[in-house]
């Protein structure tokens, strides 16, 4: 297999100007992984700093209520910052630092891994600034000022649907315009190796717990770990230490929007066909001619036109599978969650609750689930509120 | 052998860049036969993309008035057809992989090469991409533009040894542009190229004046300016094509004059 490839997919279309530096944060990468202090500083990092092992918790209420498989959270949406974004910015600004680069820039979609990077950039005493989408500072206005807060500088991108893939643009753009002190942290599974190598790894925390946790409670594997997929980073974390079990089957929960059979949807492979874009090959949603299809999604983490290539590759093969989730499904997750089990979910980790919503009553009790909440759903409330007609202030 | 070669037999070339479609079709092929006629060595037709991640706002805001003009690959494979009755003139596509990819690869080039083009630009295909584009354009004797940068370094001399039609310098670290100065050390990036490959090298990327033209032609055998001319489709839409031609015209003169 080629480099930085999976299957027939990932690889490095991108400009010749940013060839030098994915080459060096390749070289820099495959040093630090080995080395000992830098995973060791890293561990610590993760462990005091942003409150890891992050819990397994068994959903009781939910699981009685539903009638079928035992229910367990994986609960990212407690580590410091809400999400699972965390375990993968403070592996590449750490990483960023040991190359001796003083900038780090980043996309972000619903604010969450923006505001992850602009936190470790005040950790680590580095530049921030984070390239968001216009239509995404207005629905994620809270996250906007969070970032300001925490020292960061925030564009609002007003090109093209002024959404997550604008963002990701935006900052691929930057990036080629200042490169010798910038680092580019990539936030999903994503974009031209060794990206979505990286992302992986360092989000692979998530199944690695997983597995040692459910052990632990269980005695054995789950059945299926279901995780929502937008770039799908929080979902490769969640998969990644299973994918040599047969016996765990890994679903995928896309965003459906307002149904994969309209316009407005971002259910990449439900919908897309082969491509290349922002830096991979992988499945995209496009037009006959190859243009990127403006995609929609309730969800600002979700609403992208492709998917991770190692995504990609675990479709074609079949050992993941991939589901679409509406809007009004992930929002019916939203407030099933929040009044069963006291947790408000991000709408994007909604998807994943709500598809595990159908399927655990279809299987036998003795059953397992494992559904990664990658978010907290704070962020979420107003644009929840206005879903369901009513009008509230932040 | 090479059909771009000719370009720059005995003479420094000037290449405008258009984006096929903006304002329309109908004008974009008024725009090459006017260009040709004002001293142009070779044009650059732009298949617009909807997300250009190598172009500045100028060119990037082309592509979107194109495509909601509902241009397609095929319209401009059309307009090409048109054109070839009239003109001789050296022409290149200049697109991203995803247009070629999802047209099919084969299937774009062999059309591309019966309608007469001559080269191909693809901004994100680097060096280490290019082998799933350039076999087949080799096949179809289609020239597979490669291009260098100011972050190139020691790639250089690998790019340059299997370049073929010329090599695209691009002149300064970011997108697209108009730049007020180029402090890239252009004529070094020459001189590494042809120690590789005696191969012709045209600068771009942020020129837009007649000086900054003359002064990147001393240093190599060719000039591509798109933006500054894009800017002109901009603001005259339909009735660009004078301005287009008389700036065409003074930039070819300064190339010529290096």
């Amino acid at each position: 297999m080629k480099k930085g490839r999976f299957g027939i997919h990932g690889g490095q279309y991108i400009p010749e100007t940013l060839m030098n530096a994915v080459r060096e944060l390749e070289e820099a990468y495959d040093h630090y992984k080995a080395d000992p202090q830098f995973n060791a500083e890293l561990a610590g990092l993760l462990n005091e700093y942003a409150g890891r092992p992050s819990r397994l918790y068994y959903a009781g209420r939910m699981t009685k209520e539903l009638g079928g498989a035992k229910i367990y959270l994986k609960r990212e949406d407690l580590n410091h910052t809400g999400a699972h974004k965390i375990n993968n910015v403070l592996g590449q600004v750490l990483l960023a630092k040991r190359m001796g680069k003083t900038r780090v820039i980043a996309e972000t979609g619903a604010g969450q891994h923006g505001v992850a990077t602009a936190t470790a950039a005040a950790l680590m005493e580095m530049e921030c600034e984070v390239f968001m989408g216009e239509e995404d500072t207005k629905r994620q206005a809270l996250n906007v000022y969070r970032m300001r807060l925490l020292g960061a500088k925030v564009h609002a991108v007003s090109e093209g649907t002024g959404t997550l893939k604008d963002a990701v643009s935006a900052t691929m753009r930057e990036w080629t315009n200042r490169i010798e002190d910038t680092h580019y942290v990539l936030g999903s599974c994503m974009g031209p190796h060794p990206f979505p190598t990286i992302v992986r790894d360092f989000q692979s925390v998530i199944s690695k717990e997983i597995r040692q946790q459910i052990l632990d409670k269980e005695g054995k594997l789950p059945d299926a770990v279901l995780a929502c997929v937008g770039g799908g980073s929080n979902a490769i974390g969640a998969f990644y230490h299973f994918i040599p079990d047969p016996g765990v089957k890994l679903i995928g929960c896309e965003a459906a929007g307002r149904g994969i059979d309209t316009a407005e949807t971002a259910a990449t492979l439900s919908t897309g066909r082969i491509g290349i874009f922002h830096g991979m090959k992988s499945y995209f949603c496009q037009d006959a001619y190859g243009q990127i299809a403006p995609v929609y999604s309730i969800s600002a983490g979700l609403d992208y036109p492709g998917v991770g290539p190692e995504h990609a590759e675990l479709y074609d093969t079949g050992r993941a599978q991939y589901v679409a989730v509406t809007d009004d499904e992930a929002v019916h997750a939203f407030e099933y969650l929040s009044r069963t089990e006291g947790i408000i979910p991000a709408i994007e980790s909604a998807h994943a609750v709500a598809y595990a919503m159908k399927l655990a009553p279809q299987m036998e009790k003795d059953r397992i689930l494992v559904v990664n909440l990658s978010g907290r759903g704070d962020k979420d409330c107003a644009a929840i509120a206005r879903y369901r007609g009513e009008e509230l202030y932040e | 052998m090479s059909k771009i070669l000719n370009v720059f037999a005995g003479k420094k070339a000037f290449i405008p860049f258009i984006t096929c479609g903006d304002p329309s079709l109908e004008v974009t092929e008024q725009l090459v036969y006017a260009m040709a006629g004002a001293g142009a060595g070779m044009i650059e037709l732009g298949i617009p993309f909807s997300d250009p991640t190598a172009e500045g706002p100028v060119i990037q805001a082309a592509n979107l008035r194109a495509l909601s003009g509902g241009v397609t690959t095929d319209k401009i494979f059309d307009m090409v057809a048109r054109l070839r009755k009239h003109t001789q003139i050296s022409l290149a596509f200049m697109t991203y992989a995803n247009v070629v990819f999802s047209y099919g690869t084969e299937r774009f080039v062999r059309q591309a090469a019966e309608l007469g083009m001559d080269g191909l630009i693809l901004p994100d295909v680097p060096f280490e991409e290019k082998e799933e584009f350039d076999g087949v354009c080799r096949r179809h004797g289609i020239d597979l533009i490669s291009l260098i940068a100011p972050t190139s370094h020691e790639r250089i001399r690998m790019i340059a040894k299997e370049a073929s039609g010329f090599v695209y310098c691009v002149s300064s670290l970011g997108v697209t542009g108009m730049r007020s100065e180029i402090t890239t050390d252009i004529g070094a990036m020459v001189r590494l190229v042809k120690e590789e490959k005696d191969i012709p090298c045209a600068v771009g990327f942020g020129i837009s004046t007649p000086e900054q033209a003359a002064r990147m032609a001393s240093l190599s055998d060719g000039v591509i300016v798109g933006s500054a001319i894009v800017k002109l489709c901009g603001e005259y839409g339909r009735d660009c094509v004078l301005h287009v031609s008389n700036y065409v015209k003074a930039m070819s003169e300064a190339v010529a004059g290096a």
